[in-house]
């Protein structure tokens, strides 16, 4: 156990926790709240693992932008600010194959990887991370692009509505 | 560091996720979910990949933030026309 593993744990505890509240909590606006919690502490898991500017890019991206657009559409269509009754469908279905998914994939991959020891890579600052963008994914980069474009085009078409 | 904690990590936010997406009638705590199972992925691509990992990860966060733009737009609209956003309400077969 070294001190990475144990802010890798205490940050995965925040997480995972904040994780299920987003999931099981009847309040709308509070699940957005503890969304940015768990997108938070997903953040901080980032850093520890040397990954900074992705880091600092799920801040700005995720708890900066979807999370208040998610507010926003919480607000957009009039939702109650206090406990609504009619969020949830019957829970067991839905637990049984989540469940099954976490729980299975999680004794996968600890099967796989046991208790092994790995070094760290070299931190991920901009300068790294710009290299393999430009040198190496330059065309996935591009072709990303284009799906902003679209995506920004087809969301201003599908709410505008037919008139 | 050992890359099991991560990974196991990863491993329940993802059926958290899926847990989420099954069980919410609402649409957009559907896409909340929806963004748990994303950032699980990352953590994934992110642990095990070195620089190249985090690339996708961030190529991965693009894609989240347009799926996001796209889902609200859609969501807003269905609000306008049936004043509700239950995903289990939706007729697929109806005619407009």
């Amino acid at each position: 156990m070294t001190g990475a593993d144990v802010l890798l744990l205490a940050l995965g505890a925040v997480a995972v926790g904040s994780g299920a509240l987003v999931v099981l909590t009847d309040h709308l606006v509070r699940a957005g709240l503890y969304l940015v919690v768990c997108l938070g502490a997903v953040a901080g898991l980032y850093l520890v693992l040397a990954a900074e500017l992705v880091a600092w890019v799920q801040v700005l991206i995720y708890v900066g932008a979807v999370v208040v657009l998610l507010l926003f559409a919480v607000m957009l269509t009039r939702a109650p600010i206090g406990r609504s009754e009619d969020l949830n469908r019957p829970a067991w279905p839905a637990a049984i194959i989540g469940g099954g998914a976490g729980v299975g994939l999680a004794v996968l991959l600890a099967d796989a990887y046991r208790w092994v020891e790995v070094a760290q890579g070299p931190p991920g600052t901009a300068e790294l991370i710009g290299e393999a963008v430009f040198r190496t994914w330059v065309l996935p980069f591009e072709v990303l692009s284009i799906l902003l474009l679209s995506a920004l085009v087809g969301a201003i078409v599908v709410s505008r509505g037919q008139r | 560091m050992h890359p099991t904690i991560p990974y196991v990590i990863a491993a329940l936010l993802f059926g958290l996720g899926v847990f989420g997406v099954l069980r919410r009638r609402n649409a957009i705590l559907l896409l909340m979910a929806v963004e748990l199972m994303l950032n699980a992925v990352n953590l994934v691509l992110i642990t095990a990949g070195g620089t190249h990992g985090q690339t996708f990860a961030l190529f991965v966060i693009v894609l989240a933030a347009a799926e996001v733009g796209v889902g609200l737009a859609l969501i807003l609209q269905l609000y306008r026309v049936k004043t509700s956003v239950a995903v289990d309400e939706i007729d697929l077969a109806e005619k407009s």
